[in-house]
């Protein structure tokens, strides 16, 4: 019987098919190169170079704005011609660093090689310090810098490393292959996290449709002291980290709290990649395994891209945008943000590129609530949508903050599973935006 | 340059309607529906029709004329109010008065409250009880089941085995011999509203909305566990005729009247029922008892309509218990 978490989820079918099992390729260099300042939940980085100058590959180009912040390194070597800003394509605007591509001169310090590196005997501080000067933040989607998380807040101790190798979206691939191809390096960059963390223990969690993964991780980890090989029933949010904590080791973060509270620490496969990569080899995170996959697209699979590159060339190497897209999908079909355009560069936030045909990218028509009361089934964190979108509707941000919508985790359980198509999740989101700005002017207006 | 859609996530549906749940019903009752017309014969086949006809031509007219709204007749949920009215009518019932009942169900029922989702009361069952009380003695004489040969102009009625259960509360056993063995009562071989007699049946259909996540158990157990709990109790207490031991009682009670029609399609209806696994549970077992209390000491020897209506009334007071939450400590 395997564990899964407690409460809600539902089974959207995992398409993984079409990307599944093809090999990481690496994505050949473009000739411009756009790096956004923002690549991360927290303060923009700042730029530190300026126009005119060359820079190495993984030269420091751009130093944290704080300590929730993250550094950001050359992804190529040639020169920078401005420092601007660059609209993605959801609209947003933010400063980026444009430069011209000239050959691929990487910095001295900088291990190429593939040879494994099994050093372990580091001091704790020097394991987060290397993770806070690679810049390296959550791979999973959130972007989280990841050496916050390696330093609990005073009164808090970690238990448990927990080691997110789920990918429960559909379709995306990407950490499934990573696993296949560098389990042992994640291996030993889980020992670097457990030796940082100060503790024992580490789980990683799988879910059930990757029994190859499973199989090569729990052999890999049954060499080495301390780390379990969970495998997970398939069901959608099992990688949410609040979900997967449960499923592992059955606490739940309390609301608004932290998965510290519970002493958990949760990593994503790819991130403890980088941490490998960065203690290891001196390589900060410069580049990530993408997904890029449809129904439709030529050569779907899993592409190793450096950050900056125009997604454009990406997708030219996976065979072209299909003619028959309606969509195009940053991440997953569940959370993932539909793209205006593919012009805009790869960075750390984008995990995977979804193509779906036109007869599957327009929403159904949206009929009465008949009360089935299925959302309420389906939602992870024990909310109610009908009610919360219902009042989201009417404005009436006291009861919906009362109702616990900030706990909404925006998994989109509510508006897959609804028979009458509502859209259950915009509106909670529009409450979210509206009840987070009332919380945060009235913890300001009682300082 | 190619024109991309986008649209908020997610971008996966299920493939869920409100259509496809309306057509599981209907089929979960088909089996049921099968035995009524071996059983009843004509009267099943012509109230059938003409209780969804009606349903359904209402809820078109009154969409189109009086609302000028866009029909909403292609859910199916008028032609699912119009079987479940029917199986809850003598299956020879004045043709007029079928459609009566069908106009209350739906005209003032459903479309008055605003259409599907937005009612408070059953609409089938509003319907029959508003027939109950307009055409008492049409509505409380059954045809003698005798297929195709049962009566549906001259009537030729006999007493059902509620009637006989209620005249046993009172300690007498003269009519006990109305009551068929426990494998008729079970498929369906005795008397009462076209839909309600085959127990085996309907049960079976309501399982298999189970398997297909259209309800969840806690309505349907909660009210029959209450109910067999009830008649245990009334057994044990002594209440009944010597001849009659708790264990039939039981069973008669779960089997008979209009007991699993309502606990697994009547009382179960998306819209008049609870939202939460706490709330439907409690809805069950306000059911249970209410409909047992009006069987052995209320005036009618059938409560289910009754009871199902008053928790109908309640289901937006249950509504306000909320679900457990993620991370929430017991108390």
């Amino acid at each position: 019987m395997k564990s899964t978490f407690r409460i809600g989820g539902v089974h959207p079918h995992d398409n993984k098919q079409y990307s599944v099992h093809q090999p990481i390729t690496e994505c050949p260099l473009p000739t411009k190169a756009i790096i956004p300042l923002v690549q991360h939940i927290g303060a923009p980085a700042q730029a530190v170079v300026e126009k005119g100058q060359k820079v190495k590959v993984g030269e420091l180009i751009a130093k944290a704005g704080g300590f929730v912040s993250a550094n950001i390194h050359a992804p190529f070597s040639g020169t920078i011609t401005k420092i601007d800003t660059t609209i993605d394509a959801w609209g947003m605007k933010m400063p980026a660093i444009f430069m011209d591509v000239e050959g691929d001169e990487w910095l001295e310090t900088i291990d190429r090689s593939n040879d494994i590196v099994r050093k372990l005997d580091y001091e704790p501080k020097a394991i987060i310090d290397k993770v806070q000067e690679a810049g390296i933040v959550g791979l999973g989607g959130a972007c989280f810098p990841t050496h916050v998380k390696l330093m609990p807040p005073p009164g808090k101790t970690a238990e448990v490393l927990i080691v997110n190798g789920v990918e429960c979206e559909p379709y995306l691939t990407c950490d499934h292959q990573l696993m296949l191809e560098k389990g042992e390096e994640i291996i030993i960059g889980i020992q670097l996290l457990m030796r940082a963390l100060n503790i024992q223990k580490a789980i990683i969690g799988i879910e059930a449709n990757k029994p190859d993964a499973i199989q090569h991780m729990t052999a890999l980890a049954s060499k080495v002291l301390g780390i379990e090989v969970k495998a997970l029933k398939l069901k959608y949010p099992q990688g949410g980290e609040k979900q997967l904590i449960d499923a592992c080791i059955r606490r739940q973060v309390p609301s608004g709290a932290l998965p510290i509270e519970v002493g958990a620490v949760v990593d994503n496969v790819a991130t403890i990649y980088a941490v490998y990569e960065a203690v290891q080899k001196n390589k900060p995170l410069i580049s990530r395994v993408m997904t890029v996959t449809g129904k439709s697209l030529a050569k779907p699979g899993n592409y190793d891209v450096r950050f900056g590159t125009p997604l454009t060339e990406v997708v030219a190497l996976a065979g072209g945008v299909p003619e028959d897209t309606g969509k195009v999908i940053g991440g997953g079909p569940m959370m993932g943000r539909a793209m205006s355009n593919i012009d805009m560069p790869s960075n750390k936030r984008v995990s995977g590129l979804l193509f779906l045909p036109e007869a599957e990218s327009m929403r159904e028509e949206i009929t009465n609530c008949v009360r089935c009361g299925k959302c309420v089934g389906a939602c992870p964190m024990g909310l109610e949508p009908w009610l919360l979108s219902k009042q989201a509707w009417h404005s009436m941000w006291d009861e919906m903050e009362d109702h616990n919508i900030m706990d909404c985790i925006e998994c989109g359980c509510c508006q897959f599973t609804c028979p009458s198509h509502l859209p259950l999740l915009d509106y909670v989101r529009m409450g979210k935006a509206k009840v987070g700005g009332l919380i945060r002017a009235r913890q300001a207006a009682n300082k | 340059m190619k024109q991309f859609i986008v649209s908020p996530a997610p971008h996966f549906h299920s493939g869920d309607s409100v259509r496809k749940n309306m057509l599981l019903v209907i089929i979960a009752l088909l089996p049921a529906y099968a035995v009524s017309v071996w059983q009843f014969g004509w009267g099943a086949l012509i109230t059938t029709a003409i209780s969804v006809a009606a349903c359904v031509l209402f809820e078109w007219l009154i969409a189109k004329y009086l609302l000028k709204q866009k029909s909403t007749i292609g859910d199916l949920s008028a032609v699912l109010t119009g079987l479940l009215l029917a199986f809850n009518l003598p299956s020879n019932l004045p043709w007029w008065i079928v459609i009566i009942g069908a106009l209350v169900a739906i005209g003032v029922a459903k479309m008055s409250f605003g259409g599907l989702g937005q009612n408070i009361f059953n609409p089938a069952l509003v319907g029959r009880v508003f027939l109950l009380i307009s055409f008492p003695a049409q509505m409380t004489t059954w045809p003698v089941p005798q297929g195709f040969a049962t009566s549906y102009v001259d009537a030729a009625t006999g007493a059902t085995p509620l009637a006989a259960m209620k005249v046993a509360l009172t300690g007498s056993d003269s009519m006990m011999s109305a009551v068929p063995e426990m494998w008729d009562i079970l498929i369906g071989k005795m008397g009462g509203s076209l839909g309600e007699v085959s127990a085996l049946l309907l049960l079976a259909g309501g399982i298999f909305l189970i398997a297909t996540r259209v309800i969840t158990w806690h309505i349907p157990v909660s009210i029959m566990a209450t109910v067999a709990l009830f008649a245990a109790v009334t057994g044990w207490a002594g209440m009944l005729p010597e001849s009659v031991c708790t264990g039939e009682y039981v069973m008669l009670s779960l089997c008979t009247g209009g007991m699993m029609l309502g606990a697994w399609f009547m009382a179960t209806d998306y819209v008049t029922s609870p939202m939460s696994n706490c709330g439907k549970l409690i809805f069950g077992v306000g059911i249970g008892v209410i409909v047992m209390v009006i069987r052995t000491w209320g005036a009618y020897p059938e409560g289910m309509s009754f009871a199902i209506l008053i928790m109908n009334a309640c289901a937006p007071l249950l509504n306000l218990i909320r679900p457990k939450r993620f991370g929430e400590k017991k108390k």
